[in-house]
């Protein structure tokens, strides 16, 4: 099939999520990216592999975000010296993406940005530990790293370097300012500090216990990951989750994004000086959070979406306490809403602060919440609904303004969907299985795809196996990595006390942009 | 301020009771006199530390401080300084390139330097383990007190090992 009136052949991959694959050279690539951008639309990943072992080289995959659904397009690439065209020309977001491929697998973008990413001076430059023959067990003693910031000059211009470790309960990064007086001129980011070798370490796993470290790739958005996860191995071997479990999942999905909004509402108005906020929504969130604990047996239901369905399941009188907990959580939030919207202060300080011009968030591939409060009309759960969203009728959540204003907004609104969208599922939940066995895949597998709209923004994760079930590669994609450097622009212009506030609205993730 | 100061007098006291301290969290006999336990025990103030953590263990810390758990209220408060903290708080395993930073905070730090390994990745290296980007647990980094299981811990078990910390034995 062709997709966007381009040269290639796609084909779409089994499984639920609509995904469509199409091998190219690199013309062919460089004007289907061209022609995704021109359409409208977006870039949603970029990954390597090591097929050497397979007789032949490497492989450099693009996924992209279009109407239909995801394109993604591999490009060959020689077992020695593997390149490939730099492709932030057309994708500005691709930047990042092609130094973490590098320093993962030594595959180098022709004319590209040369800083490493996710490789600081703590193991050799040649050292690329996702090539199937690198022992990644090897250890190296660390070092201190010069890395090349981008160096604002100029009549009192000076620079302020906040950490990797932050001043607060926050994860680690770097944020590079570069400041005159208290207005902030460029931002820079440098990150990496968590990353941990998950990639490398599925490698080490199987297709049926994968879906354990998925869910611990961002924490935050445990039921996003080990859904997607399960959407890859479930395609691989042909596995369909009963119907009672894929309603499951969205409830979980939904709840997950209840939680992560009420706990980002709460420091919204905290970072803005209203306390009170805070300790209301954080009093909301564990109410939330612990009937998930009592229901499920985990309050960030970790674990709880398997292979083959759900590992734990709901009662009549379950189903109820959440629903009855639903109109309890709406009818405050609607309090605190009102709150917010009344109180001049906290206005004052959301907006026009911190604004993501609706053009730029385009240009820069910027997806999830923060993309459509710049008018970035991305949700899967409405473009691309699978099971069960296809019966749910979700209501994408969009703003224009691109402020903190819009972004709290767009908080706000989701919520009270998504609390529509539990009792819906609670009250229309088929009855049946919820759980059937994985099957093994049998043969050498291709690509599995699981794509779900977390409540941060859209989760891939691209699986392969062998035909014994082990994990041959498996690449866990954060929506994160698509909004970071949408920030570096957000925050210019604005003074450097904001920078808390416009951080926390977009609140991102460093562990699932580092993996 | 009217409907501020309302939802607030309708919301009530949410405070819980803590949980007594467990000595079996302990990895370290207590270092600690009593006299100053005392004084920490009216005013702990603790760093927090990702090491390399998923950000789950961030998601129950950050549930200490809402009004059931009320870790203010115990006199217990996260600074932003290791200088200024009697207690690391660390998550995760040590991913490699925190490894430095994380030595770098525990040197800052003034006696008595109590560390708290958070979670199963703080006890274990958890999941990640130990690779070319993975130190492993917390102890393989710096020393550690007390160490709280879990996958995250939750809010209770944390406030369990701070206070164990903070015990007598
Ligand atoms: S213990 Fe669990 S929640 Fe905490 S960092 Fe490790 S994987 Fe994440």
């Amino acid at each position: 099939m062709k997709l966007l009136d381009q040269d290639l052949s796609f084909e779409a991959l089994n499984g639920a999520v609509a995904a469509y694959a199409a091998t190219a050279d690199e013309a062919g690539l460089l004007a289907f990216c061209s022609a995704v951008k021109e359409s409208g639309g977006r870039l949603v990943a970029l990954w390597g592999c090591d097929e050497r072992k397979r007789g032949q080289g490497f492989v450099l995959n693009v996924a992209c975000g279009i109407e239909k659904g995801m394109a993604i397009v591999s490009l060959p690439l020689p077992a020695t010296d593997p390149e490939y065209p730099d492709l932030s020309e057309i994708f500005p977001a691709a930047n990042r993406l092609q130094r973490a491929v590098f320093d993962l697998l030594g595959i180098r973008a022709r004319g590209g940005d040369p800083r490493p990413w996710l490789r600081h001076a703590n193991w050799p430059a040649d050292f690329f530990p996702l090539r199937r023959d690198c022992d990644a067990s090897q250890r190296f003693p660390a070092r201190n790293e010069d890395y090349a910031f981008v160096r604002v000059e100029g009549d009192g211009v000076h620079e302020i370097p906040v950490g990797p470790i932050h001043a607060g309960i926050i994860e680690p990064g770097h944020f590079r300012f570069s400041i005159v007086g208290e207005k902030v001129l460029r931002l820079e980011q440098r990150f990496g500090w968590t990353h941990k070798g998950i990639e490398k370490r599925f490698e080490q796993m199987s297709l049926a216990d994968g879906y354990r470290l998925a869910g611990r790739v961002s924490g935050d958005s445990t039921v996003a990951y080990a859904w997607a996860y399960c959407q890859a191995a479930e395609a691989l071997t042909s596995t369909q989750a009963p119907a009672r479990a894929l309603w499951l999942r969205a409830l979980f999905l939904e709840r997950e994004r209840v939680a992560n909004h009420l706990g980002d509402l709460g420091y919204l108005g905290n970072d803005a000086a209203l306390s009170f906020g805070l300790s209301q929504f954080m009093r909301l969130k564990e109410d939330w959070q612990r009937l998930s604990g009592a229901l499920f047996g985990h309050r960030l239901m970790m674990d709880a979406i398997v292979p083959g369905g759900v590992a734990c399941d709901l009662s009549r009188d379950g189903g109820e306490q959440i629903s009855s907990q639903c109109d309890a959580i709406e009818r405050e939030v609607l309090i605190l809403k009102n709150i917010y919207d009344e109180h001049a202060g906290l206005q004052d300080r959301f907006l026009t602060t911190g604004r993501l011009d609706p053009a730029l968030a385009a240009e820069l591939s910027v997806c999830g919440l923060v993309g459509r409060a710049s008018s970035q009309a991305w949700d899967l759960r409405t473009q691309n609904p699978v099971a069960p969203y296809d019966q749910l009728e979700t209501q994408i959540v969009t703003h224009r303004a691109g402020d903190v204003a819009a972004r709290v907004a767009v908080r706000f609104e989701e919520l009270i969907e998504s609390l529509r969208l539990i009792r819906r599922i609670v009250s229309q939940l088929p009855q049946g299985e919820r759980i059937l066995p994985l099957a093994a895949p049998g043969a050498d597998t291709g690509m599995g795809i699981g794509w779900v709209e977390g409540w941060r923004g859209d989760v891939l994760v691209a699986l392969a196996a062998d035909p014994e079930g082990n994990i041959r590669r498996c690449h866990c994609h954060d929506p994160s990595w698509l909004i970071w450097p949408a920030l570096e622009h957000a925050i210019m212009g604005n003074i450097v006390p904001d920078f808390p506030l416009i951080n926390k609205s977009f609140n991102l993730s460093y562990s699932g942009q580092d993996s | 301020m009217y409907p501020i100061f309302k939802q607030i007098l309708k919301t009530g006291i949410k405070s819980e009771v803590p949980p007594q301290p467990d000595q079996a969290l302990r990895v370290t006999a207590a270092r600690l006199e009593d006299a100053m336990l005392k004084t920490l025990g009216r005013a702990l103030v603790i760093r927090h530390i990702d090491a390399g953590s998923c950000n789950g263990c961030e998601v129950e810390i950050h549930a200490l401080s809402n009004p059931y758990y009320n870790l203010e209220g115990l006199g217990i408060r996260f600074a932003a300084s290791p200088k200024h903290a009697d207690l690391l708080l660390v998550t995760g395993p040590v991913a490699k390139n925190m490894e430095t930073a994380l030595k770098r905070a525990y040197e800052c730090t003034p006696a008595p330097k109590l560390v708290v390994a958070v979670g199963d990745c703080g006890i274990s290296g958890g999941i990640f383990g130990e690779s070319y980007a993975s130190c492993g647990r917390v102890a393989n980094v710096i020393p550690v007190d007390v160490i709280v299981p879990g996958c995250p811990p939750t809010p209770e078990a944390l406030l369990t090992g701070i206070l164990t910390a903070i015990s007598a034995r």
